[in-house]
């Protein structure tokens, strides 16, 4: 499903690589944790699954795409398959919770009618019938994070990507956010997320990669956090 | 592909860019009045050659008592001059190049003169003696009056040959320069007109950043992505064009045809349909220089 081998990212200017000889493989259906401190490499690791940028060197296979390969043209419609959710929502503050779900389904060119019966039924998996055409300034920050998630799944993506998805809630609503990224594990959709909540990592138990200075240090199941 | 999200959108961005967008307009909307000008000035050089070189006529212009010594060194030309000039002009060498010739003699000069120069102050102190008389001659084909000037220029009582056109030309080179001038300043302007839409499409980008990035990531395609800025700088482009059309009209039916066309009756001046006739062009100009100058610059603001 994703399959990264042997991946070094440089940036020029910068002392060392942001990925070094990296090489991770997840399979369909898993949920993996992504630690590792500021500057590990986490970020760009998932905005090379994105193919937001490109790997200095090493290769990435993503859903049977080549990404170093795959021309330009071809990344829209390769992102179509990706749901992704950040730590700051980025919704868009001038359109409804229903509107911003929309938003992503219309710019992909998908029908009024796709899009009348989808939107109520994500936001219904969210749980968020009731707030449909609240703005997200009238949202709290963990209802604002699940309108995040139903634009990100709307489309069913084979992929979720979570940067840090409850970097900026409290703990009960990261809890709330958490069991909903796992029930929509459980449907069959893979998801690598970004963390630095311990708690979390902790509790759930799933497969977790620890990266540290742009290497791999740790990549076990049913693991924790680690020391610190 | 739905159309109306495309205009949607394309309307939030003109609305929040307002101010760029008429500045645009405004740019485009001069600069193309400039290309409409120089078109209607071509068009208007065009109708008066057809109009005057069709009655231009080739003088043979006899000497007079004051005509200057050295061309004329026996004065006022004989009638044996006259004579020479009329059998040539009738001779088989020329006769086939002319159409119709017919001789003005003092009276019938001063007769034209005076209506001429009606009010003018020369009018008084002209006398029938000091005007040439000439032979007029209408030929075949206006090109070939080199052949005429050429048999008659030299010959002893004829003080000048000319061609008419000659001063018509004086007159077109200067409504050529004009257009030129016209096409040099639309050119100028539409080059700023150029800049000014991808600096606003950009700023635009910026302004829906946000957007952009949300479309980028839910894998909407370029195109998608491009078309509502690129219809936003055309919308501006060929709303410029329409006002430049429509300045364009306007002088023509309310200077030239209503006022030009009494002021100089003789002359024909272009009209409402030759305007029309520039519309489609300067939309279609207006419209592409703003698509192209749009999606250059939204190209460079939105890699992959």
């Amino acid at each position: 499903m994703i399959s990264i081998s042997q991946v070094t990212k440089a940036y020029p200017g910068a002392p060392r690589p942001a990925l070094d000889d990296v090489s991770i493989e997840i399979d369909k259906g898993e949920f993996v944790f992504l630690v590792g401190a500021s500057g590990s490499g986490k970020s760009s690791l998932m905005r090379m699954v994105l193919r937001e940028d490109m790997p200095t060197s090493g290769s990435i296979h993503v859903l049977g795409e080549n990404l170093v390969g795959i021309p330009n043209r071809r990344v829209p419609r390769f992102r179509r398959n990706l749901g992704v959710v950040f730590q700051d929502f980025r919704l868009l503050p001038n359109k409804t919770a229903a509107q911003n779900v929309a938003f992503s389904l219309e710019v992909i060119g998908k029908s009024k009618g796709f899009i009348s019966e989808a939107v109520p039924d994500v936001l219904r998996l969210v749980g968020l019938e009731e707030k449909a055409n609240s703005l997200p300034s009238e949202l709290s920050g963990g209802e604002q994070q699940r309108v995040a998630l139903a634009r990100a799944i709307v489309n069913k993506p084979a992929i979720l990507l979570c940067d840090e998805p409850t970097g900026n809630l409290d703990p009960t609503t990261s809890e709330g956010i958490m069991e909903l990224l796992n029930r929509i594990n459980l449907t069959g959709t893979t998801i690598l997320m970004a963390t630095h909540d311990r708690g979390i990592v902790d509790k759930y138990r799933k497969r977790v990669i620890e990266l540290s200075l742009g290497k791999i240090v740790r990549d076990e199941q049913g693991s924790g956090y680690g020391q610190r | 592909m739905r159309a109306s999200f495309v205009f949607t959108e394309m309307g939030i961005a003109i609305r929040r860019n307002l101010s760029m967008i008429i500045s645009v307009i405004l740019v485009t909307f001069i600069s193309l009045s400039f290309v409409g000008t120089a078109g209607l000035l071509q068009q208007q050089i065009g109708s008066m050659k057809t109009y005057w070189y069709d009655k231009a006529q080739v003088a043979i212009y006899l000497c007079t008592k004051t005509s200057p010594q050295d061309v004329c060194p026996q004065g006022e030309a004989s009638s044996d001059v006259q004579r020479t000039v009329n059998h040539r002009l009738n001779s088989a060498t020329l006769k086939p190049y002319i159409d119709k010739f017919y001789f003005e003699d003092h009276k019938a000069a001063y007769k034209t003169f005076q209506t001429e120069f009606k009010g003018n102050a020369v009018a008084k102190y002209v006398t029938p003696a000091q005007l040439n008389e000439t032979f007029w001659v209408k030929l075949k084909d206006p090109n070939q009056a080199p052949i005429v000037i050429e048999s008659f220029s030299g010959l002893s009582g004829v003080e000048q040959v000319k061609d008419q056109r000659t001063y018509l030309d004086q007159i077109f080179s200067m409504l050529n320069i004009a257009s030129l001038a016209a096409i040099s300043i639309a050119t100028l302007m539409l080059f700023s007109a150029a800049l000014l839409i991808s600096t606003t499409i950009r700023l635009s980008a910026v302004m829906r950043r946000r957007e952009i990035g949300i479309m980028r990531l839910v894998g909407a395609s370029n195109f998608y992505i491009q078309l509502p800025f690129i219809l936003e700088g055309v919308v501006a482009g060929v709303v410029g064009a329409l006002l430049a059309g429509g300045a364009i009209l306007a002088v023509v039916n309310y200077f030239v045809q209503g006022y030009l066309v009494q002021q100089l009756p003789f002359t024909s001046f272009v009209g409402l349909t030759d305007a029309f006739a520039l519309l489609p062009a300067l939309v279609g100009l207006g419209g592409l220089i703003a698509g192209i100058a749009a999606a250059s610059s939204i190209r460079r603001y939105l890699r992959v």
